[in-house]
């Protein structure tokens, strides 16, 4: 955000919606209602713009370059690592690497920190962790034989605390849990996590994915070591991510993928990497998409958080008073520190005929296992249906939301 | 006419009975609802359908010649689509059974969506498997 542009005051989601095109078009002859924000965002035309801008207006390869287009698109490129790093509160702009998404964020730091572990060694997963945050681990497990330690969840949804300050030994070596669950939408209590982690000497990462959307995120104020997002569920374009590790952390890790972009100098004989951030870069970066993200921020960032959030979460309300007056539906995830993600089954309907027939009314939700299998595991499900709340939905949306389900019910009970 | 073309034709009058999307689809889940279950241990990995995102099984026989279909889901939708293929495939010759265009079928009875190689129903792998067993069979 540039030091001009205060937030305006309050929020207004139909004025937002205004601001996303795709909204306005129909699915099965039906109005669009997009609940499925938490698998990826709409984009604002402020996004699709700046995309395009780059594309039509300043796109060349960044860094080294000496002509002018290439000056442009590296000033551009640095502004929105820049703006990404001011975002989470990092200190300085080489905290930032940005990665292909938080997938991508999350296996550069198990492979880097791989390189430091040895057999018996421990890493501290949740169960609610999405598989990005739990098959780089198992990689680690089978190549180096680490052991992987699940902290559990309770009924509602949470991060046992004690149970998880119980899984800490002289072996554990990281901690890796996500900030916000993608399924039950448990704001996970970071700084907590963290201070427990570091109090036995472990450092910790947190995928943010979905809390980089949902809530404010200070790193500093989360305490933690490294932090992953994605770009596409924060409104912004696909094909950028980016990881956030505090301090000398990038120094003192050994680079993840080799190639152009990352070096000071290649030999017949050896290679000086770069230095940090972009020792981790290797390759072309997502140019005009880094930029899109950057811009994507600076949207979110102009308008009033607080508002949103108080939106979201009255939208959240709704669905979950709504959800309430079935009989035969289970929620799971019913934490109090919860954001706008709803995982539901639904007895005697599989969650895909739900998503289906829903789907015929114009509603647009997710059904299956949500890349959690643990966590499905471990409430004794298969599948649920998600609806996920974002900034541009309404009160009309969470009514027709439960206007299809209600139908899409009696076609199957 | 032959015995296929009516079988089919019969089929698509079914279907034509229905007014809009939502009679089709509540027919489809009857036809699916309808289904024998199969034997305790027909519900083996080894006749799971791969591609489906709810659970699929699909037990193919050869009786004298012709072919049997038989399968279940957890799933209502696609469940009714395995009816459907019990339907179109089952008690068929090998060369009737590969001489059917389930896509022009489908297409007819307004559920042609179903057949799209998007869709993760599973539809698609069923198809295969079938027309795999009567190719043996032929």
């Amino acid at each position: 955000m540039n030091a001009l542009s205060k937030p305006q005051a309050g929020f207004d989601p139909y004025a937002a919606r205004e601001q996303f095109p795709i909204l306005k078009r129909d699915v099965n002859g039906k109005p669009l209602i997009y609940l499925d924000s938490a698998a990826s965002a709409q984009k604002p035309e402020a996004v699709i713009e700046a995309v395009a801008d780059v594309w039509r207006g300043s796109y060349a390869n960044v860094h080294r370059g000496l002509h002018t287009l290439a000056n442009e698109a590296t000033a551009a490129f640095e502004n929105a690592r820049a703006t990404i790093g001011r975002f989470i509160g990092a200190e300085r702009s080489e905290e930032i690497v940005l990665t292909k998404g938080a997938t991508d964020a999350i296996n550069l730091v198990a492979s880097s920190i791989g390189q430091t572990l040895e057999e018996g060694d421990e890493v501290i997963l949740s169960q609610m962790e999405h598989h990005s945050n739990i098959v780089p681990w198992h990689f680690l497990r089978e190549r180096k034989g680490v052991v992987i330690k699940w902290a559990p969840v309770t009924e509602d949804g949470r991060i046992d605390l004690e149970a998880y300050e119980a899984l800490f030994s002289v072996r554990t070596r990281f901690v890796s849990l996500v900030h916000m669950s993608n399924v039950l939408g448990t704001l996970n209590p970071a700084t907590r996590l963290a201070e427990i982690a570091h109090a036995h000497g472990v450092p910790i990462m947190f995928d943010g994915t979905q809390s980089a959307v949902h809530s404010h995120i200070d790193v500093a104020e989360l305490g933690c070591d490294f932090f992953a997002f994605t770009g596409h569920k924060l409104y912004g374009p696909n094909g950028v991510g980016v990881l956030y590790a505090a301090g000398d952390w990038l120094n003192r890790l050994a680079p993840y993928q080799g190639g152009g972009e990352m070096i000071a100098e290649v030999s017949e004989d050896g290679v000086v990497y770069a230095d940090a951030p972009h020792k981790f870069e290797a390759g072309t970066p997502a140019i005009a998409e880094v930029i899109g993200l950057g811009a994507a921020i600076e949207w979110l960032t102009a308008q009033d958080r607080v508002a949103i959030h108080a939106h979201e979460l009255s939208l959240l309300d709704r669905m979950m008073a709504g959800l309430d007056e079935f009989d035969d539906v289970r929620v799971l995830g019913t934490a109090q520190e919860k954001g706008g993600i709803v995982s539901f089954v639904m007895e005697n309907a599989h969650a895909h005929d739900l998503a289906q027939l829903m789907d015929k009314y114009g509603v647009a939700v997710r059904a299956g296992h949500h890349c959690a299998h643990p966590l499905m595991k471990r409430y004794g499900v298969t599948a649920t249906v998600r609806a996920s709340i974002a900034l541009y939905n309404t009160a009309e949306d969470v009514d027709a939301f439960l206007e299809a389900l209600k139908k899409a019910r009696s076609f199957l009970i | 006419m032959t015995q296929l073309e009516s079988d089919i034709d019969a089929l698509v009058d079914e279907f034509d009975l229905m007014d809009d999307w939502e009679q089709r689809y509540r027919y489809l889940i009857e036809m699916g609802q309808a289904l024998a279950p199969l034997g305790e241990t027909e519900y083996c990995d080894a006749n799971k359908v791969k591609g489906c995102v709810s659970q699929v099984w699909l037990v193919l026989d050869d009786q004298d010649g012709r072919l049997i279909v038989r399968g279940d889901s957890d799933a209502h939708i696609v469940k009714g689509l395995v009816a459907l293929m019990e339907r179109l495939y089952s008690g068929r010759s090998p060369q009737d059974a590969l001489s059917i265009d389930p896509k022009a079928v489908l297409g007819r009875i307004g559920l042609a969506e179903h057949l799209s190689p998007q869709r993760s129903n599973g539809l698609a792998s069923m198809v295969q498997r079938i027309r795999a067993e009567a190719q043996a069979a032929a």
